[in-house]
């Protein structure tokens, strides 16, 4: 086989891995709290741009400035709960959608004003590895297997815990939550963080990668939110599978075209499914 | 232990239950019988507190529990199996059970309260890693049953435990009934088919419009000529 065609495939790999972490977290979200965080990729940009502050301007060790941007965009995953969503959680969810859609275009502007338009970088050159006739960028591979043990740390999180049997339990039944002794309210509160964690931590793993600028954030959201869908909203096994499909035919399918137009094919790929199968490759709600 | 009082509650702008009085002591099992609609679930609601009533009193054990939390009902001693069983169908049984654990007061207990329900009901130590939704009707009460014992509650709430269910399963749901009862938790069951209920109850309210229109011992209900004739057609 081609070894350009091999390295593509490894790069797709190695990109769903980042996707998938992002789709999960837009998914747990909307899995508990039924509501969209159109922002979601933004909060990845603030993160990025603590972590340029914290280590490019302030000199802080990257292993001490990436665990500060998690906790950093948490609290902000908490904040754009308390103070957005809770507020109008009960209403139409057109609402919840142009108030987070409002939020993006707030942090885009306020990134903005503090850094300017420009392209930052933070500087850090990681090495080549080099596998046979493989090339692989050592900061995708790492990003790759901190992606994976984020999702699993989540995983079993989810699985060993009682809150983390509450967030699997209140998207099935939200009522009754109250007879098990569960504050929902609290539920939410504590996705929220979690959610704003895991694009905490995507803000980490990215900015190794890609120079970060305001509008970052659109380079991530539609794919991110596309995957979710394709993967049924909501479904968190949905979610990580259709991040790999789409990473291969981005990074496929940009070997065999151009990088410009793989997102196109990914796209066309999403709106036939939309015909196909509304409810997504694992949906469980019609 | 439980007496509720000039209970009135709804939903909207429809009442569905005024001035109830009622009392459970410890160690009673007492049934609400009545027709379709007559306010049966909403009692049960208001009591656990998945509804504020709107007037009257649910006190538990000396304690007004308007002031309580409704999430912190359950650590009161007050759990609730809800109509239609109301499991998490995408749960493992086990999982299931554990949610009935999540109050602080009941998660040092788990292990020792699964083995304990597990014993109670052996057909859920075989589903243990099984889907709940996946499970037949009966099995599904039995697990929200032992859901509900998983907080050790002192007063068991059960809504409807028979409904929907084929009759050889609906005695097999009446015999847990009584396993619960003779391992000595109050019970307040609510039912329509007051014919089996009235045998394993102490005492029984009739509960018709939204009113209490009669309540005494199960053996004086069953006796009443009103209510041989309306509920156990004879």
């Amino acid at each position: 086989m081609d070894i350009f065609l091999v390295e593509a495939i490894v790069n797709g790999i190695l990109l769903g891995g980042i996707l998938a972490l992002l789709a999960l977290g837009l998914n747990l979200i909307f899995g508990v709290i039924d509501v969209v965080w159109i922002a979601y990729a933004e909060l990845v940009m603030c993160g990025m741009y603590a972590i340029y502050w914290l280590y490019a301007v302030h000199g802080v060790p990257l292993p001490i400035a990436a665990p500060i941007a998690i906790v950093f965009v948490a609290i902000l995953g908490v904040l754009v709960h308390k103070l957005i969503i809770s507020p109008i959680l009960g209403s139409a969810p057109i609402n919840q959608l142009l108030a987070t859609g409002g939020l993006l275009f707030f942090l885009q502007s306020f990134a903005t004003l503090l850094f300017g338009a420009d392209f930052r970088n933070i500087g850090l050159r990681l090495p080549i590895v080099e596998v046979g006739e493989l090339f692989v960028s050592f900061a995708r591979l790492l990003a790759f297997g901190v992606a994976l043990l984020g999702m699993l740390g989540l995983w079993l999180f989810l699985k060993r815990t009682y809150v983390g049997t509450a967030i699997r339990a209140i998207a099935q039944d939200r009522e009754i939550m109250v007879l098990m002794g569960v504050d929902p309210s609290r539920v939410y509160l504590i996705t929220s963080a979690l959610g704003g964690g895991l694009a905490g931590l995507a803000s980490a793993l990215l900015v190794l990668q890609y120079d970060v600028h305001p509008f970052i954030g659109l380079s991530f959201g539609p794919i991110t939110f596309m995957i979710c869908v394709l993967g049924g909203l909501g479904s968190m096994v949905g979610g990580f599978i259709a991040a790999f499909i789409m990473s291969q035919i981005i990074s496929v399918g940009g070997f065999y075209t151009s990088i410009e137009l793989s997102y196109v094919l990914a796209f066309l790929l999403f709106i036939v499914m939309i015909f196909v199968r509304p409810q997504g490759l694992f949906g469980v709600k019609s | 232990m439980l007496e509720v009082a000039g209970l009135e509650a709804g939903y909207g702008g429809f009442r569905a239950l005024h001035d109830i009085a009622l009392t459970v002591e410890a160690g009673e099992a007492v049934a609400v019988v009545g027709p379709n609609g007559a306010g049966k679930t909403t009692l049960m609601r208001a009591i656990s507190g998945l509804l504020a009533p709107r007037a009257g009193r649910v006190v538990f054990e000396g304690t007004d529990l308007a002031a309580v939390p409704p999430h912190r009902i359950v650590e009161r001693g007050i759990a609730h199996v809800p109509e239609n069983r109301r499991l998490f169908p995408r749960l493992t049984v086990e999982e299931n059970l554990k949610m009935g654990a999540f109050s602080p007061a009941a998660r040092p207990h788990f292990a020792e309260r699964l083995e304990w329900v597990y014993s109670l009901f052996p057909r859920m130590r075989e589903r243990r890693a099984q889907v709940a939704g996946t499970m037949s009707g009966g099995e599904q009460q039995m697990c929200a049953i032992g859901r509900a014992l998983m907080s050790k509650p002192k007063l068991l709430l059960m809504d409807e435990p028979s409904a929907g269910l084929a009759p050889v399963i609906v005695d097999q749901v009446f015999d847990l009934v009584r396993r619960i009862r003779q391992e000595g938790f109050t019970v307040l069951i609510v039912e329509q088919n007051v014919r089996q209920v009235l045998e394993l109850v102490d005492r029984a309210y009739v509960l018709e419009v939204g009113t209490i229109r009669k309540s005494g011992t199960a053996a004086a209900l069953k006796s009443d000529p009103a209510i041989r004739e309306a509920y156990l057609g004879i």
